[in-house]
Formats: structure tokens, C-alpha cells, sequence
């Protein structure tokens, strides 16, 4: 053995033993009368003591030597351990393992001397108790670091983790060796080679078991190191916190272990510092003073569940979504239809922190995303649980294995790739008529899942891959990577199975799109999908962020007035817009289906018929034929006003925006309303009624006698005023917005508004506020002001209700009071 | 490797180019192995092939000299070449035998190699029919080039 190997061995030896030493310290602590404990902390310092002195570490072994001293002293019984002599060892501990540290990256012991450890150490073994008061106290706890020990921990025997991953792959290639044999044997009728095949079987996958088994470790391993922490952190924010562990003895796979370590730590540090309350306040809210922080782990569903629960304050969600508001990472309109469990699951975004003081601890606005991230990379979950003044629970789920994954085998241009289940969401397959229900906006295509768009990449497009032959089926694999979905359309999906993933080589690195390859059951090399790679590659994830961020910016500078707009291009109108809220959905049909019934041109659609409209004959009379008709497939914008359904023919679709519309231009074109600069463009907002009366003027019969309003919509929630605007819109009103009563009077200034529309909650002084303001105007005092009705209650009892809000200003029948409108509750 | 002793090598056919290199660096050879593509992946990475539970990378010697593609019938054997970072096909048209050759008959790479084989070649051995050039494996294996040969934009 040569001195390198001994240092080795020390070392691994040393830190083995002050992990435990740690916990048993603390122990010490709740129980000073154990002397099996005192016993066992003694010894372990006193073989550090015993090893360095042959070694050669002088300064480890004079700090180990008094250590010991001191506890000699309290085995014996001449002194009683107190919190004080605690924090003495504790501190002992800690230089040991600095020097150590040391020692192991330089192999010298370290520059510092530790004289005022020392002499402390020595004080506390000379004098008693009481006389220690006028020692300095010890240097202020600083929470325990999460130092990167040497890999080490508690087992029986040491094994070179590369063999144990040796005896893994040979044991892959037994299994398929044993899948071929049976195979074979199949095909032979021969009972004595069937039965010993069968025992082959069987004693493959017991290997196979079992050597998983020598790579998994308990994950008392990492929470060995949390007492310490709990102790240290609860003492820096002066709370008492008890930390209770239960089901230690789980196991999980040794990279797992390695990747949860800084997780959790993190997790329970977030817990003593945000999560227990002080003491004063849970003495106010009737709690015991002693915060509990438990940690819980357990086997559920093939999967490790990991949870951090505290007794503490709980997640205040209103203050969660005010603070998430405050740093721009949602709009607010998210926070209004956000519930309450994905609310509190933002405390996972980068860059949040509700703490209301930055401490040392924690608070910096790093670190739960962190967290999320880790456990992600892993292919595991995190979510939040909890309630107000009760607690919180945080939950990881956490696979077993990296090595061995459940995997969806789905095949594309003729090969054979694997989905990790632990991204897969659902699986969506569209036969008949339903295959091409996958639309694009502006070039991407989409699917609308339960009334979401969901975007979609085609496997065989992003790998450039040969198509299989068009049929009827589609199958679409629904992914999550990071916090967000989208489809993976691909040729066929096979089955799922346990898969054991192989690194690519090094000649491979640069493919972000593969996590890596696996060994198929008949012998062959299938590759791994790495399904962040894949989205980010598509486009289909980048476009989406790049998008969210944008809108938040743009909502931010603009403050409020964005409207969701669909562009498209019809014959010579480059670009036309149309509320987002109007549109029903975007179809395509093949020319084939195009029927002329009644003079105009029509489609079956959804067991009726859907007429259709061509742009340029209403905008254009006598222009020549609509060039949208010769398109194949036909484009179509669906738009319904709930009671009728048009389709407007369209050249192509341009794009989606959420905009504040900046300038608005009158104008007197029969089915314009005007235009305005749209992303930097100039773009002609179609005039929807006008084209509806155009084509098919019975519809709007009933409201002949109605007049075009000028509508001032005074309503704090943009998403509201969103919906709203629509309505009105689709009515024939122009409409102004106002978020507030002092910009609802700025706009009212030279423009003839016919009525106002206010909210009920407008800020500052609600509905009340704005009409007194207003009646002060003389100018301005003779407007009706009808207050809109709560937002309470259905989207579509909403919806009815300003409908009849909208057609009463269009008869100036405005006397109908607010609270008789049906939906107010 | 350059050591004034005498070294065996392992030698090579690729279209009609003799090849040697250095036995030691020799994992195995191997038949033609059924392999799996790698959509995107650089032109010169033929495929995956499993060797007894390993991946490895096969890439076609082929491309990787600029020369025509194999003819289709022709199968191509493997040679596998160790790493540090595991194990690496190349995929070459015939194998020969190993060869011990003295230092003496050692010159540098001619001029007249094409450019692609003139990085790759650390010299040439003048044996009595024909001349044998010795892989440096090493750069055969350079994956930054190999990545950045890749046409931008290409899928």
C-alpha cells in the first residue's frame, strides 16, 4: 500500500465517521445520560486522534486530542453536557472535517490554526461550567455548508462504482443473450431444453435484480447531514425546530442520492427559514413553540416519494401570486384564472422569493427553481401542498434508477425511438375524420387539446426523416419538458418497456436531441429521445417562451390596453385582423367539399352547413374572382355569435398576437372598422357585423333598428376587458378602454361616447367612484353609466349578460338597471 | 508510439488505400453489424452498433477521407478502436493482416494525399509492393471537426 492508498483510506475512513458522528452528537443532546452514545462518540474521535497521530497530522490530532479530553470527561461523569460544551464538539467536528478537506485536496492540513478552538476546548475541560460564561462565546453558528465530502458513505464493502456499472451491462447482455435463447427455444420442441431455458429465465432476472440492488443506497445517507443543518439554521433565525425523519431506510439509486442531495438540503433550509413561523407568532396562532420540520420517504408506484412537510405558516397564495405579479413573471390575467394549487406551485419560478427580508439563510430569489431543476434533470416531480396556517408539504417523486427507465417505444421514418415515460403526459390518436384536425398558426402547427392550442412538432420533420405514407391515423405523444406541453406527432407507438440507457459517445455530444441509447429486446441500438432537445430543436418551445416573454414586456410598457388579435392575408388585404375572442376555430377544407347551395359557396361542417365568405366580394364588389377559393386545401376563419357560424375564406393564416393596439384610423370602407399598426405593421381591422349583414343580412334582423355605439369600457382586469370588448365588437360598437376612472374621463375628452361601461371594483372607487366623478363633468354628466355586471358566476352567464348590455346601448335603451341583468349574483 | 523500436500494425483497405495502425490501439475486428442510424447526427457517424451490451459509434472511414461511397453490396467490416472515452468503430472496406515494420522504412506522408487523408496520416511505410500509411487514430477520431464538417444548417 503505498502512502497515497493510506491517506486514501484515512480519509474515507475519517468522513465516514463524522457523518455519523453528527447525528450521534445531536442525539447526545436530547439524551446526555446514554453512555452506549457517549461511548461511540468517544471512540470515533479517538480513532481520528489515534490514525492522525501515526500519520503525521499534528494539528488534526492536538484538536482530536482535546476533543477527546472533554469527552472523557463527560463519559466518566465529572461533567454534564450542555448546550454550551454541545457547540464546542460540534465546532470540533466541523475543523476535523475542514482539515480533512484539506488534507484531501492538498494533503497538507490547511493554513488555519484554530488557537481560539483550542483554547476553548481547553477552558471547557479546565474549568466548570458556570466559569465558561466569560469565555468568548463561540464563533456565531454558521449553518453547516453542504460540503462536497469525498463520495462516501456507510456500506459494508467498498466497491468501485465502474464495476458495479460493468456488472450491469454484462447483466444487460445476459438478458438479451437469455431473450434470444428463448426465442430459439420456442421453435424447437424440446422439453429438457424449454425447462432449462426457463430456469435461465428465471435466474437472469434475479441477477439482474440483485445487482440493481448493489447500486442503491438508503437515503438516510443525505439525511444524515439535515439534524446538523435543521439545528444550525433554526439557530441563526432563533426558532426552535425539531426535525423528525421517517422511512430512512428507502432506497434509491446511487447518482439519484448524489442528484437530490442540494434539493433537499435546500428544501429544508426553505423550511426552518419561510416555513417555521417565529416564535412569538406561533405562540399568536396558538402553535406549540418547538416548529416541526418531518421528512418522510416511501415507495409508491415504482417511484420514490420524498416529502418535506413543516408545521408552519403555509403558503399564502394571495401573497404568492401578488409577488409573482410585482416581478413580472405572470400577467394578470394568469393570476386571475390561476387556481389556487398552481398558484402556490409558483414558488418555483426563477427569481421568486416571498421572504419579506432577505436573511442569510435564504430569501435571495435563488433557489426553488434550483430545486425544480435538479429533481427535473432526474426525470422527477416537485409539487406543493398546503394550508394556511396549518403547513406545507412539498413532494418529490423521484424514479428509483437513472439506469433502468420505463420508455415509450414509438417508431418514426422507419426507426425505432424511446420516449421517457416520466415526460410523457397522454397519448392522442385521431382517426377518420378527426386526422387532420391539426391546424397551423402562422406556419406551426397545432391541435386544440380540451380547448388549449397545444403546439405540435412532427418527429419525422425535426430528425429529417422520410415520411411514412399518409394515412388516416395520426398519433400525437403529449410531452412535458420543463413546465411546458407539446405534441410529438410520430408514425406508430409500440409498447412501453424497461430500458437501460447507455451514454452516447463522445463523438455524439453535440446531439441535444438524444438523451442517450438503448439495447432493444432482438439486439439492436435504439436511441433515446431527449425530449427538452427535441422541443427546443422543433422550435416548438423557444417560439413559445420567446412569445410569453414578449407579451409580458409589451404588457408591462403598455400597461394595459392588448388585445388578442388573429392575423391573416385575403385577396389584395395584406393583412387583416380579427378579435381572437370571435373566432370559433380555423379549419381547412379541400376544395372537393366546396358546394354552392343558395348563391353562395358552403361546406358541410359539424352535421350543418357552414356558408362561406369571401372577403373580396364584400370589401372589393367587382373585384374578380376570390383567389382564396382556388387555394386546396381551402383556409377558413369559423366565427359564431352564438347563434350562427360563418366561415370567412382566407389566403393564409399570418399569426396570433396579444398587443396593445396602438393607433387607431377611422375608416369609411364598407366591412372595415379602421386600421392600425399591428407588430410594426399596418393592419385593417375587419369590420365583422358589416360583413355579416353583408352576406347574410337576416341573421342581424332583429337588431335592424339598432344604432353603432361609442362605448367607453371602464374595467381594472384586462382579461375582463378582453372578453367584453368582444362582445361589444361583435355588436357593431366601437369601443374605448380605460383600466381606471382617471384614464375612463381622459379618453371621454372630445370623443361623443354614447354610454360607459364600468366594473363594479374600477379602481380607485369602483363603479360609484367614476359616476359621481363623472356627474361633477357637466359636460360629461348626461353619458349613462351602467355598471357591468360581477364577473362571478359562468364565462358564458358573463357572456349572455353583456350581450344584452350591448344590444342596450345599441337601442339607447339604457334604463335597464345593472342588477336585473341576468348573471349578476 | 514513437518509439525507435519496431511497432506491429494492424493494416486496412479503404478504396484503394492500405492503412496500418497501431495494433495496441486495436480493440477487435468485426464482420458487418446490423446498425442503427442517427438522424442529425455528423455525415461521417454511419450508426449505433451493440458490441456485447456497449454502444459504439461506427464511423465510415470513407467519409471520413472524402472519398466515394461504399458500393452498396460491399459490406464493411469493423474495426474497433480503443479510447478514453470507450470504444469507436471504423468502418472500413477489407482488413489485413498485422504487419511489423522497421523504422528504417519510415517517411513522412507524401504530398500528393488528398487533403482529408493528409491530416489524418502520420507517415508512410515504404513496403516492397506498396505503401502503407500510417492512422493517427486520434485525430481519425476528432470529434469537433467532425461535428463542424456538418454543413450549417443541414439536418
Amino acid at each position: 500500500m503505498s502512502e497515497q492508498d493510506v491517506l486514501r483510506e484515512f480519509l474515507l475512513e475519517s468522513n465516514e465517521n463524522l457523518n455519523r458522528l453528527d447525528s450521534e452528537i445531536l442525539e447526545l443532546e436530547q439524551r446526555p445520560a446514554d453512555k452506549e452514545l457517549l461511548a461511540s462518540v468517544f471512540r470515533t474521535i479517538h480513532t481520528i486522534k489515534g490514525t492522525c497521530g501515526f500519520l503525521g497530522f499534528p494539528l488534526l490530532e492536538r484538536i482530536a486530542h482535546h476533543a477527546e479530553n472533554l469527552l472523557s470527561l463527560l463519559r466518566s461523569g465529572e461533567k454534564r453536557l450542555s448546550p454550551r460544551l454541545v457547540a464546542v464538539i460540534l465546532e470540533c467536528v466541523d475543523a476535523i472535517r475542514k482539515i480533512l478537506g484539506h488534507l484531501e485536496a492538498t494533503q497538507k492540513e490547511g493554513p488555519d490554526e484554530y488557537a481560539a478552538l483550542l483554547d476553548r476546548l481547553r477552558a471547557a475541560v479546565e474549568y466548570p461550567e458556570d466559569a465558561l460564561e466569560f469565555l468568548p462565546p463561540p464563533a456565531e453558528a454558521v449553518p453547516a455548508e453542504i460540503e462536497k465530502t469525498s463520495a462516501v458513505s456507510e456500506s459494508a464493502i467498498r466497491v468501485d462504482v465502474g464495476l458495479l456499472d460493468k456488472l450491469m451491462n454484462l447483466v444487460g447482455e445476459l438478458v438479451l443473450a437469455r431473450n434470444q435463447v428463448l426465442q430459439f427455444t420456442t421453435q424447437k420442441e424440446d422439453g429438457a431444453l424449454a425447462a432449462t431455458a426457463q430456469r435461465l429465465n428465471l435466474i437472469t432476472s434475479e441477477l439482474q435484480e440483485n445487482v440493481m440492488k448493489t447500486r442503491m443506497q438508503p437515503i438516510g445517507v443525505v439525511w444524515n447531514k439535515l439534524p446538523r443543518l435543521v439545528r444550525d439554521t433554526a439557530n441563526a433565525c432563533g426558532k426552535l425546530v425539531r426535525l423528525d425523519m421517517d422511512g430512512a431506510g428507502t432506497e434509491l439509486d446511487k447518482t439519484i442520492i448524489e442528484a437530490i442531495k442540494d434539493p433537499l438540503t435546500h428544501l429544508v433550509r426553505n423550511c426552518c427559514d419561510h416555513g417555521i413561523e417565529g416564535q412569538e407568532e406561533r405562540a399568536r396562532a396558538g402553535k406549540p413553540p418547538n416548529g416541526v420540520i418531518s421528512l418522510k420517504a416511501y415507495h409508491e408506484g415504482g417511484q420514490v416519494n420524498i416529502e418535506v412537510a413543516d408545521d408552519g405558516a403555509g403558503v399564502d397564495v394571495a401573497r404568492v401570486k401578488l409577488k409573482a405579479l410585482e416581478k413580472g413573471l405572470i400577467r394578470p390575467e394568469q393570476a386571475e384564472r390561476m387556481s389556487e394549487h398552481e398558484a402556490r406551485n409558483l414558488i418555483f419560478l426563477p427569481g421568486f422569493s416571498t421572504a419579506r427580508t432577505v436573511t442569510n439563510v435564504s430569501g435571495r430569489g435563488v433557489g426553488l427553481d434550483v430545486v425544480r431543476c435538479n429533481v427535473e434533470r432526474i426525470g422527477g416531480t416537485v409539487d406543493v401542498f398546503s394550508t394556511q396556517g396549518k403547513g406545507t408539504v412539498i413532494r418529490l417523486k423521484i424514479p428509483l434508477t437513472l439506469a433502468i427507465i420505463p420508455g415509450l417505444v414509438a417508431v418514426s421514418g422507419g426507426e425505432r425511438f424511446l420516449i421517457p415515460q416520466a415526460s410523457l403526459l397522454e397519448l392522442i390518436r385521431l382517426d377518420g375524420d378527426c386526422a387532420g384536425r391539426i391546424e397551423r398558426v402562422h406556419g406551426t402547427p397545432v391541435y386544440r387539446r380540451r380547448g388549449h392550442l397545444l403546439p405540435v412538432a412532427f418527429l419525422n420533420q425535426v430528425l429529417g426523416l422520410e415520411r411514412a405514407a399518409q394515412d388516416d391515423v395520426v398519433n400525437i405523444v403529449v410531452l412535458q419538458a420543463e413546465d411546458r406541453q407539446f405534441g410529438l406527432v410520430v408514425d406508430g407507438i409500440k409498447d412501453t418497456q424497461e430500458i437501460v440507457v447507455k451514454p452516447l459517445g463522445k463523438q455524439l455530444k453535440g446531439l441535444t436531441v438524444y438523451s442517450g441509447a438503448t439495447i432493444m429486446g432482438d439486439g439492436r441500438v435504439a436511441l433515446i429521445l431527449d425530449v427538452l432537445g427535441i422541443g427546443e430543436r422543433s422550435g416548438v418551445l423557444t417560439n413559445r417562451g420567446a412569445q410569453d416573454r414578449t407579451a409580458t414586456q409589451t404588457l408591462a410598457a403598455a400597461g394595459s390596453d392588448n388585445q388578442r388579435m388573429l392575423l391573416f392575408r385575403a385577396g389584395s388585404f395584406s393583412r387583416l385582423a380579427v378579435p381572437l375572442s370571435l373566432v370559433a376555430r380555423l379549419e381547412e377544407f379541400p376544395q372537393t367539399q366546396v358546394e354552392r347551395a343558395g348563391g353562395r359557396h358552403v361546406v358541410q361542417y359539424r352535421d350543418g352547413i357552414l356558408t362561406l365568405v369571401s372577403l373580396a366580394s364584400v370589401l372589393e364588389p367587382g373585384s374578380p374572382a376570390d383567389t382564396a377559393l382556388t387555394n386546396d386545401p381551402v383556409q377558413v376563419i369559423v366565427v359564431a355569435d352564438g347563434q350562427h357560424s360563418l366561415g370567412i375564406l382566407v389566403d393564409q393564416i399570418l399569426d396570433i398576437v396579444d398587443e396593445a393596439v396602438a393607433v387607431r384610423q377611422s375608416t369609411n370602407r364598407l366591412g372595415l372598422l379602421g386600421s392600425a399598426v399591428v407588430s410594426k405593421e399596418v393592419t385593417d381591422f375587419l369590420d365583422l357585423r358589416a360583413v355579416m349583414e353583408a352576406v347574410a343580412p337576416e341573421w342581424l334582423g332583429h337588431q335592424a333598428a339598432n344604432r353603432a355605439a361609442i362605448v367607453l369600457l371602464a374595467e381594472g382586469s384586462t382579461f375582463l376587458r378582453g372578453l367584453i370588448r368582444g362582445e361589444l365588437e361583435m355588436a357593431g360598437h366601437r369601443v374605448l378602454e380605460a383600466c381606471d376612472a382617471t384614464e375612463a374621463i381622459n379618453r371621454m375628452e372630445g370623443v361623443p361616447v354614447t354610454a360607459v361601461l364600468a366594473g363594479s371594483n374600477l379602481p380607485p372607487d369602483g363603479y360609484g367612484g367614476l359616476q359621481n366623478a363623472l356627474k361633477q363633468r357637466p359636460n360629461l354628466a348626461q353619458i349613462p353609466v351602467v355598471e357591468l355586471p360581477a364577473s362571478a358566476g359562468s364565462r358564458e352567464s358573463m357572456l349572455a349578460s353583456i350581450a344584452q348590455l350591448a344590444s342596450a346601448v345599441a337601442t339607447r335603451d339604457l334604463a335597464v338597471p345593472a342588477g336585473s341583468v341576468e348573471g349578476k349574483e | 508510439m514513437s518509439t525507435v523500436q519496431t511497432t506491429q500494425y494492424a493494416t486496412f483497405v479503404v478504396e484503394d488505400l492500405f492503412f496500418g495502425i497501431d495494433v495496441l490501439r486495436v480493440q477487435e475486428v468485426l464482420r458487418y453489424q446490423e446498425m442503427t442510424r442517427i438522424p442529425l447526427a455528423p455525415r461521417v457517424a454511419e450508426g449505433l452498433i451493440n458490441l456485447r451490451g456497449q454502444i459504439v459509434a461506427a464511423l465510415d472511414m470513407r467519409r471520413r477521407l472524402g472519398l466515394p461511397p461504399r458500393n452498396v453490396e460491399r459490406l464493411p467490416m469493423n474495426l474497433v478502436v480503443r479510447t478514453e472515452e470507450g470504444p469507436v468503430s471504423l468502418l472500413v472496406d477489407e482488413i489485413g493482416d498485422v504487419l511489423q515494420l522497421e523504422p528504417a522504412d519510415f517517411e513522412p506522408a507524401p504530398d500528393n494525399l488528398t487533403p482529408s487523408a493528409r491530416e489524418l496520416v502520420r507517415g508512410v511505410y515504404k513496403l516492397k509492393d506498396r505503401l502503407l500509411l500510417v492512422l493517427d487514430p486520434d485525430r481519425t477520431l476528432e470529434v469537433n471537426e467532425l461535428l463542424e464538417a456538418r454543413p450549417a444548417g443541414s439536418n
